[in-house]
């Protein structure tokens, strides 16, 4: 039941995404692709803090392992991209659960040491072992355009419909997965670990469990960013990705499949628009390139002071039925906090 | 619940599609479209990015992070130029407008920035476009685009590729050619002295390496160092370099680690002479970097600890203030940038330029973007560069030589004749005697 109405709703985004990727310009189809690579991501750290409780400043790291996989299959092993993309985030859930096993002892500000260490540490390994991952200048990463779609279809449209078709995918095995038995073990454990263990909770192998489902959003948001992008380099994935995640996640609504959209579509339209907005407004110089980056800080600041439970958050207070947005976006970051009963309206 | 819940998906759908229609409509249309007038002599908007009256073009610089001080003069000093030639006259009487975005030399926000570009912004072509890495990102692109993609900020050999790449073309001396020639001079000049190379562990330093190999004999080097740039700690290869007694240490750094080295060489009471590769000499940088990381304000700190170094410069020297193109960038830079120094980036900025505008009046009145590439092809006859470019429809090498020099009070003196070569193994390093031709009395080049 839960599966046919994810199902359907994903039918209604797709149908909605495909009239969209044909009217838009071929610049918002890129930046349509570019959301939808974020989004996996975003929406894979958003059900690691909001439903699991658990918080990782490392991601960005998972979306490089998800990356150079990708770029190595396509170059060394010529499979197909639908393979190479599954492949990608089965290798990032991989060092995932190798990561989530060896951190499973840490709580709270510990494991976001550790995952920090993973975002700092990880891209330089492309620097050592230059033969194998290009060092600084990295791999690149192109795909085709199918053959059926004709020479003169825009490279662009098919970018925004093979990220956003893999994104839905993702989107709904996620949703359902939050509707499951372990989405509602994980708010169990998010919400207070003693008693979840003597409800007959495995806490541990939850929280590693959740670790892996975010590393593999991870992986494959990677990919998809290094199928839009053209390349996969370690200037990419440096610790300001991780953070970014952070933000996105944060700003949209944690906990929420529709926030993670919201703050992907923060992360891709807010700093571009700002950048057009000083240069059109002539600012040159120093100024023109720090103001869009100062403005973007001040949006996410203003976003938080207005919608403290994320973008989602506020517009269920708005316009939603009924639905309590108790606690701010931190809540996850409470250990034993009051139960909050923001979640249980189900992930969407 | 359950239906109230459908219709909240939908509402999200619904606000998702609303936000990228409204972000759409505030782009604007695409501009360009053509209103050609078909006189012979009348300007029309003959290519993509061109209108009768403006050629608009871009690039991706970075602007802000660790790639930023010094880089970050690079575009405004070629704005300079272009705002120098639109008030005389322009191209052909159109205007330049120079579009340049941050990229923070992240490669994925390079893509972004170039997609706009070519996308949105509508460009001509990709000018100057900033970094190895960055700029491997979208060369592929802007090539199946078919957008001009003209003389990239790297000296990387991998622009040099007409069959993959037939529209990128690199410009500043390639690190090969550099690397021989410095490779040469260290030949000459030091003779049976232990050699030593520092280097930064990608295809910039890697490329040099390659070309110092093609030239100093394997028994003279005594250690090879890579450094990562993002390590900043450069102690263990001074203490290598120390250890295995190199008394000549060869830099192919960028000027942060220029910096570094030298102050972890004094340190260690090391004190080999240096040379280093003209991405990393640039005196005036230098000095402010050496000065900054040493904590050190006394006037000429940074200078006193420059001097000596020897490098190699393929722009004239700025310290030759009777040479015509010196004129030229003091007068533009007086008028136009006052704030910024006058230092290696900024004559690089205004010599790039002046090398854009060269290959736009060859392209024609009312080019297309082919006839841009076409016109690098048939190559471009020698201006600001001290040796000639190596453009042809097989080549898209640029520079193809420089004069060594000696870094003495904070500018480069000098030292011989200009020195030409190939990317070759054992293509020979040899004197470039023609005199380099003088700048154009209007600064412009001529059509």
């Amino acid at each position: 039941m839960t599966l046919a109405r994810h199902l359907a709703a994903a039918l209604v985004i797709a149908l909605v995404i495909a009239v969209l990727s044909v009217k838009l310009a071929p610049y918002r189809d890129y930046q349509l692709a570019e959301v939808a690579a974020y989004v996996v991501a975003v929406a894979g750290l958003t059900v690691l803090i909001g439903l699991s409780g658990q918080i990782s400043i490392g991601n960005g790291a998972f979306m490089a392992i998800g990356a150079y996989a990708s770029a190595l299959l396509l170059l060394h092993l010529g499979w197909p991209i639908e393979l190479v993309l599954a492949a990608s985030a089965v290798v990032a859930a991989l060092a995932g659960a190798i990561f989530g096993v060896a951190a499973a002892r840490l709580r709270g500000p510990y494991l976001a040491g550790a995952t920090l260490m993973l975002a700092v540490a990880l891209p330089s390994v492309a620097d050592q072992y230059t033969s194998v991952f290009g060092g600084d200048q990295g791999l690149g990463v192109t795909i085709t355009t199918p053959a059926f779609l004709g020479a003169s279809f825009p490279p662009t449209r098919w970018l925004a419909w093979l990220t956003c078709a893999v994104a839905l995918i993702a989107l709904v095995l996620l949703a359902n997965l939050s509707r499951s038995r372990v989405g509602r073990s994980w708010r169990a454990v998010r919400d207070d670990e003693v008693a979840a263990s003597l409800a007959g909770l495995n806490v541990a192998r939850l929280q590693v469990l959740a670790f892996v489902v975010s590393a593999a959003c991870a992986g494959l948001s990677g990919a998809l960013l290094a199928v839009v992008s053209g390349i996969v380099a370690p200037g990419a994935y440096t610790l300001a990705l991780s953070i970014a995640l952070l933000t996105a996640a944060v700003v949209g609504g944690l906990g929420s499949l529709a926030g993670a959209l919201w703050g992907s579509l923060v992360l891709v339209l807010v700093p571009s628009y700002l950048t057009n907005v000083a240069a059109s407004h002539g600012l040159s110089g120093a100024a023109s390139s720090s103001v869009p980056i100062a403005a973007y800080g001040v949006v996410l600041i203003v976003v938080m002071l207005v919608f403290p439970a994320g973008i989602q958050g506020g517009l269920r207070r708005l316009f939603g039925p009924a639905a309590p947005a108790a606690g701010g976006p931190f809540t996850a970051l409470r250990r034993r906090g009051p139960a909050s009963e923001h979640q249980e309206e189900g992930i969407i | 619940m359950k239906r109230s819940r459908r219709v909240n998906l939908a509402a999200v759908a619904g606000i998702a599609a609303t936000a990228m229609v409204v972000a759409a409509c505030s782009s604007g249309g695409s501009s360009g479209s053509s209103s050609a007038s078909s006189s012979a002599t009348a300007l029309t908007a003959s290519a993509p990015g061109i209108t009768a009256t403006t050629i608009t073009i871009g690039s991706h610089q970075p602007l802000t992070g660790v790639a930023a001080p010094g880089y970050d003069e690079i575009a405004p000093a070629s704005t300079a130029y272009f705002d120098y030639v639109n008030a005389h006259g322009g191209i052909y009487g159109r205007k330049i407008i120079y579009k340049y975005l941050n990229d923070q030399y992240n490669p994925t926000i390079t893509s972004t920035v170039v997609h706009q570009l070519v996308l949105q912004d509508n460009v001509y072509a990709i000018f100057n476009g900033l970094g190895t890495p960055t700029h491997l990102a979208v060369a592929p692109y802007l090539n199946t685009q078919k957008v001009p993609d003209v003389f990239v900020a790297s000296g990387c050999e991998c622009w040099n590729d007409t069959a993959k790449l037939p529209d990128t073309s690199g410009w500043q001396l390639d690190y090969v050619r550099e690397g021989k020639i410095l490779g040469n001079y260290i030949k000459q000049h030091f003779k049976g002295k232990k050699i030593g190379y520092f280097y930064q562990d990608d295809e910039f330093g890697q490329d040099g390496v390659k070309g110092l190999n093609y030239e100093i004999p394997k028994s003279q080097v005594v250690a090879s160092e890579s450094y990562n740039p993002a390590v900043t700690n450069v102690a263990p290869q001074v203490t290598a370099l120390k250890a295995a007694g190199a008394q000549v240490v060869v830099s192919f750094s960028v000027p942060a680690f220029t910096a570094l080295l030298k102050l972890t060489s004094l340190k260690l009471s090391f004190n080999p002479q240096l040379v280093v590769s003209d991405v990393g000499s640039d005196p005036i940088t230098l000095a402010g970097l050496l000065a900054s990381f040493a904590k050190n304000k006394t006037a000429g700190f940074g200078n006193s600890l420059t001097q000596g170094i020897i490098t190699d410069g393929y722009l004239p020297s700025l310290g030759s203030t009777s040479n015509t193109w010196i004129q030229l960038f003091q007068k533009i830079h007086t008028q136009y940038i006052p704030k910024l120094p006058l230092d290696g980036n900024v004559a690089y900025g205004l010599a790039v330029g002046y090398t854009f505008v060269q290959a736009m009046f060859k392209a024609g009145r009312n080019p297309t973007r082919q006839d841009l590439v076409s016109a690098i092809n048939s190559g471009l006859p020698q201006g600001v560069s001290v040796a000639p470019y190596a453009y042809s429809a097989s080549n898209h090498d640029g520079i193809t030589g420089a004069y060594m020099a000696v870094v003495k009070n904070g500018a480069l003196v000098p030292a011989g004749p200009t020195l030409v070569t190939d990317t070759t193994p054992t293509g020979a390093v040899t004197s470039f005697t023609a005199a380099q031709p003088a700048a154009p009395a209007s600064g412009i080049p001529s059509p």
